[in-house]
């Protein structure tokens, strides 16, 4: 019997403690971030998809067409081409093409790159309501962002 | 009253059915504040200012959904349902007193009256989930119907414990018994009353399905319980029942106990003071629905078995006796 | 057992729990046998997120296989990383320095509170209560902001490299686990007021769902489940890898094997995490964090090797085969809610349907990491 009432008397009074609880959350301020109209700007080293890197003074690109990135990807992501015209020391990128729907975000393309010629964006604002909206030219975007 | 009996009950029960749309559509909003705010966010606010325009946006929305009637279900029982759980309601508003005048049928039994539409409510219930053709809502029903069969006992007791304090079952009478100021509800009528009142709001959660009794919705376990095959209004007009019924909860707690439209300092008693009380007690209502874990059968039928009906019982007998006994004591009549 | 006995001669029907349904978190089926609310027998299907984990692994490079493992067991993605890359050091023979095992097992601890708090939120959730899980989700987005300004990532980390990690961490994030970890001391009181000692709770978790210690060793159960069973087993102090052994921390066990000693294991074991945070936190040396002589393009030498880890749901073990290509040969990993899952079926036969959600929620599922 006296284990009937220290349940009731307990557990009226753990039912109390957890409405003290709720109430005193409810009061304070809110901590979530209003997304559309407020947005948050992620890390440094935030992997988003990757971007070609372009040189500082000329604006190219510093790929070399080595290839190292394609074959690290592990889901064949990227296609790549270069050709190397009559004269010319390096290869010059002709198309990076990254299938982004394909990709896991892994890095490991970036990490192959020896060159510092692909780095992660930093853009998560990503959705579309077409697959093809995401295979990306990333010579194109390079190109709009430098010229 | 200038309109004539006939006429003066058609617009109270018009107004009553735009009260209970109204409150119904307000109180999933306030519902979803209240549950933001204790889980630290902000809640619905992108339409109208504070988001008060969500509910129009959802009503909308539900009006304009089909309501779709799935195969192999009872068509009958399966649109009559959510009907047989909002009309009970809407008839129990019939008696509740917002004011002393603000009344639409002031009935000698209205307690007696609001209790027997009560549990025509849990017929509601007992038929969406039986005629919907799912094992879900069916479990719902069995569950939803041995809870509010279980619950409605110590309620009574209770209400009973009230109707011999009160000697009426009338409602206005039981308000204007409590005039004059807080100390003058029922609730402070005697030591034992507070309990009382305790019994009767939880049995009056566990009455209308709400957490931490919400078996028959269960969501985690049921899916949606005995509305999970509703859709658009039907599965709307449920939810109005559901919300209607809370207000006739909180309503009779606040008449019974907390005095109803009579003002806590004993000045200007009015349909505001009766508003804010049955507000408030729709806040804790919220407020424990969002912070407990749910119940099971067992631990429920235990709570009312083991605890309410016990102490219910043991307040109506020493009611009882402090009404016949304690004249004896001081010599009065 | 009374009610079973009595419905061997009743009429029972199937309810279909699943692979939609809000309480098997992802696409987990029960084939649930009931009598009334009474389950007759469970029967777990699975395969819905079949992705062939252990097949990609043998068309992969080792290093390519990398991100695979981050997306078994997406809540605690860090132990699973480290189980791989352990695995290949080990056949190896990759010498790992000292500041990356000690921020390995930083991030990987931090990963196990995250999963933790996640956790504790969803099992709540299957119980009715909604509050408790957006106040794990608060603090779990502090260890995950963490977590991604070192890794980058939130949730699938790739962070581990064989011989080493991905980079290294600055004075933020040793800054930050710190604050965090205070944080969270500050905040656990509030966990244990609101939940553990909510007397509905206990009454829905005290002698519901008792696994014993032989059942739980007949399914080969691990992690959580086995120590709330009361047998005292624990990968990182049983067979000690890393730098466990260097740093202080208890085991929690239970021996009651219902689901509140699942439950208390768990909120025990976050106190442990923060323990060994804080400690290799203060031990963490300076140094690299890669190993010098990592070749570039591995081939491990032809053999059979296995290893294993605790992840935050139990033994994670990974065992590889080498021909000696840059291919694995075969690739099998043993995933930890498999087990767990495996004994539902037995467990829960005779009981009703919230206990028995209530214990699928204390194994701590994780679907994709059963279905691999």
């Amino acid at each position: 019997m006296s284990g009937y009432f220290k349940e009731l008397f307990g557990g009226t009074k753990s039912l109390a403690v957890g409405l003290g609880i709720t109430i005193k959350y409810m009061v304070k301020p809110v901590v979530t971030v209003q997304y559309p109209h407020e947005t948050l700007v992620m890390t440094p080293r935030f992997r988003g998809h990757i971007e070609l890197v372009g040189n500082e003074e000329t604006g190219a690109p510093n790929c070399v067409v080595c290839g190292m990135c394609q074959k690290a990807c592990p889901s064949n992501c990227i296609s790549l081409a270069g050709e190397k015209p009559e004269g010319a020391k390096k290869k010059i990128l002709t198309s990076y093409i990254l299938d982004f729907t394909k990709c896991s975000l892994c890095g490991l393309c970036v990490e192959s790159c020896k060159f510092e010629a692909i780095a992660f964006s930093r853009d998560y604002n990503l959705a579309g309501p077409r697959k093809d909206a995401y295979v990306f030219d990333l010579k194109k975007r390079l190109e709009e962002k430098s010229g | 009253m200038i309109l004539s009996e006939p006429w003066r009950l058609l617009v109270f029960v018009a107004g009553i059915i735009a009260f209970i749309a109204l409150n119904a559509a307000y109180l999933v909003w306030l519902e979803r504040k209240v549950a933001g705010h204790i889980q630290r966010r902000i809640g619905p606010k992108e339409v109208g200012p504070f988001g008060l325009l969500q509910p129009l946006a959802d009503g909308i929305k539900l009006m304009s959904k089909q309501l779709l009637v799935p195969k192999g279900v009872d068509p009958l029982l399966f649109k009559v349902a959510p009907l047989l759980v909002l009309v009970p309601a809407v008839m129990s508003f019939v008696t509740i007193p917002f004011s002393e005048k603000l009344v639409a049928r002031n009935i000698d039994i209205g307690l007696l009256m609001i209790f027997a539409f009560a549990s025509v409510n849990v017929m509601g219930l007992l038929l969406g989930g039986w005629g919907s053709n799912n094992k879900y809502a069916v479990i719902s029903a069995a569950r939803a119907v041995s809870q509010n069969v279980a619950y409605e006992i110590p309620m009574l007791i209770t209400v009973v414990t009230m109707i011999m304090l009160t000697h009426t079952m009338n409602l206005n009478e039981i308000v204007i018994q409590q005039a004059g100021g807080v100390w003058n509800w029922h609730i402070f009528a005697n030591p034992l009353m507070p309990i009382a009142f305790l019994i009767f709001f939880i049995c009056s959660l566990a009455e209308t399905n709400r957490a931490p009794f919400d078996l028959g919705e269960a969501e985690s376990e049921l899916i949606a319980g005995f509305h999970t095959e509703y859709s658009g209004m039907g599965f709307g007009v449920f939810f109005m029942g559901e919300y209607a019924n809370i207000i006739i909860g909180c309503g009779l707690a606040t008449i019974l106990f907390l005095g109803g439209w009579q003002c806590p300092f004993g000045i200007l008693p009015g349909w505001w003071w009766f508003l804010a009380k049955v507000y408030f007690l729709i806040f804790c209502v919220m407020w424990i629905r969002w912070t407990y874990p749910r119940t099971t059968l067992w631990g429920l039928l235990n709570l009312s078995w083991k605890i309410l009906i016990p102490f219910s019982l043991l307040i109506l007998l020493l009611t009882g006796a402090m009404i016949k006994v304690w004249p004896l004591i001081t010599g009065a009549s | 057992m009374n009610d079973l006995a009595r419905s061997q001669n009743q009429e029972t029907f199937v309810l279909n729990l699943g692979p939609q349904h809000p309480a098997t978190h992802g696409v987990l089926r029960v084939k649930l046998t009931m009598d009334g609310e009474y389950v007759v027998h469970a029967e777990p299907v699975l395969g819905y997120v079949h992705r062939m984990h252990e097949k990609m692994g043998e068309n992969r490079t080792w290093a390519q296989f990398m991100p695979n493992t981050a997306r078994l067991d997406y809540l605690g993605a860090l132990s699973y990383n480290h189980g791989y890359v352990k695995v290949v050091e080990q056949a190896m023979g990759i010498e790992v320095p000292e500041r990356a095992e000690y921020l390995r097992v930083i991030t990987v601890e931090l990963n196990r509170i995250a999963s933790h708090l996640l956790w504790y939120g969803a099992f709540v959730l299957d119980l009715g209560g909604f509050t408790p899980l957006l106040y794990a989700f608060d603090d779990r987005e502090h260890v995950l902001d963490l977590l991604e300004s070192v890794t980058g990532s939130r949730l699938t980390f790739c962070y581990f490299r064989f011989g080493g990690l991905y980079n290294d961490v600055d004075d933020n994030f040793v800054g930050g686990a710190r604050a965090f970890i205070k944080r969270l001391r500050r905040r656990l009181p509030d966990y244990h007021n609101l939940v553990t000692k909510n007397i509905i709770l206990i009454k829905r978790l005290k002698d519901v769902g008792v696994l014993s210690a032989e059942m739980c060793r007949k399914y080969g159960a691990t992690g959580p489940v086995l120590r709330g069973s009361g047998v005292d087993y624990d990968v990182r102090r049983n067979e000690p890898y890393s730098v466990y052994p260097e740093l202080d921390f208890e085991v929690p066990v239970y021996g009651e094997g219902d689901s509140m000693a699942r439950y208390m294991v768990r909120m025990d074991e976050i106190e442990q995490c923060m323990r060994i945070v804080e400690q290799a936190l203060d031990k963490l040396p300076e140094g690299p964090v890669v190993a010098e002589k990592v070749p570039k393009i591995l081939k491990p030498p032809p053999g059979d090797y296995y290893s294993a880890v605790e992840a935050a749901r139990g033994t994670f073990g990974i065992r590889i085969v080498s021909d000696g290509t840059n291919t694995p040969y075969r690739m099998k990993l043993r995933s930890p809610t498999f087990s767990n899952l495996s004994l539902f079926g037995e467990a829960s036969r005779g009981m009703l349907l919230p206990d028995a959600l209530a214990l699928m929620g204390s194994l701590d599922l994780v679907i994709p990491e059963i279905d691999r």
